[in-house]
């Protein structure tokens, strides 16, 4: 599927474009300061831009729903949680600090990064993507009847390991923690 | 009449690798705990928005991609709630995160 436009619009296109682009820089640069960041929590916040940057990325590909719940799930839950897991893990003299990583881990990381972006850019560049004439077209209608019918096992299961989850990080937190006043 | 630039599959593949590539550097490079899994998270998200470009410009079946994403931030949730917990009680426990210096899983 190619997006073609009418020439009469253009500008529309340089404009959607620019945003793109924009888009396409949150991600990236967010990414870079997760990663890169000396304190914890400005890695948490380039995680958060580049999440958003990602969700603005569902949007151009027509799965608003996606997009949202992206936002919601993992800038709105999971960036929060990691928030208080470090104010929890860390006393405050240590004030959020990432440790150091020494030369020899930070030469394996880009060693190891840099041959999965050659190999994977390679594929991607070296593959013809063949698009099959589209069946479904993807309503969020469509994606809500599927998850209660054709996906509706996987759909409990995720339900089951979420509830797991919860009741296992629940009972790990409170064990290590001494009871009041003892 | 050229396609714009967010027209192309290959722009999306392209930014889920640069995000990929980012979290593998920063799950090899990183000593602590709550960095690992925030690079986790670059990968597991890079892998989504290839679920979902690759359902947007190639599979005949658009709700596919749609719906295992949900299910990969479902499943991003509950291994970051269950990640962060684990690092709380390390920490408790061992008084530091680096990942290298907890060799054992009993003291």
């Amino acid at each position: 599927m190619t997006f073609t436009f009418d020439p009469s619009l253009k500008l529309y296109i340089y404009l959607a474009d620019a945003a793109f682009l924009g888009f396409v820089f949150l991600a990236l640069a967010g990414g870079v300061v997760a990663v890169g960041a000396k304190r914890l929590i400005h890695a948490v916040l380039g995680l958060a831009t580049s999440l958003v940057g990602v969700a603005g990325l569902y949007v151009y590909l027509g799965t608003h729903f996606i997009a949202a719940m992206q936002i919601l799930i993992y800038v709105g839950a999971v960036c929060i949680s990691i928030v208080f897991a470090v104010m929890l893990a860390r006393p405050p003299s240590e004030a959020e600090r990432a440790p150091r990583a020494g030369p020899g881990k930070l030469a394996a990381g880009f060693g190891v990064g840099l041959f999965a972006a050659l190999v994977l850019g390679s594929a991607v560049f070296a593959t013809r993507w063949r698009a099959e004439p589209t069946a479904v077209a993807g309503t969020l209608q469509e994606v809500g009847e599927g998850l209660l019918t054709r996906y509706a096992f996987v759909f409990e299961l995720i339900s089951l390991v979420l509830l797991v989850a919860i009741v296992g990080s629940v009972v790990l937190a409170r064990r290590g923690r001494r009871p009041a006043g003892g | 009449m050229q396609p714009a630039i967010f027209g192309h599959l290959e722009a999306y593949l392209l930014v889920a690798l640069c995000l990929f590539a980012l979290g593998l550097y920063g799950l090899v490079s990183r000593p602590g705990f709550i960095s690992m899994l925030i690079s986790v998270e670059l990968i597991l998200n890079a892998a989504g928005l290839n679920f979902v470009a690759f359902n947007t410009f190639l599979a005949p079946d658009k709700t596919v991609g749609q719906t295992f994403t949900l299910f990969i931030m479902g499943l991003a949730a509950a291994e970051a709630a269950i990640c962060l917990s684990i690092a709380v009680v390390v920490y408790r426990r061992f008084r530091t995160i680096l990942a290298d210096e907890i060799s054992e899983l009993k003291d």
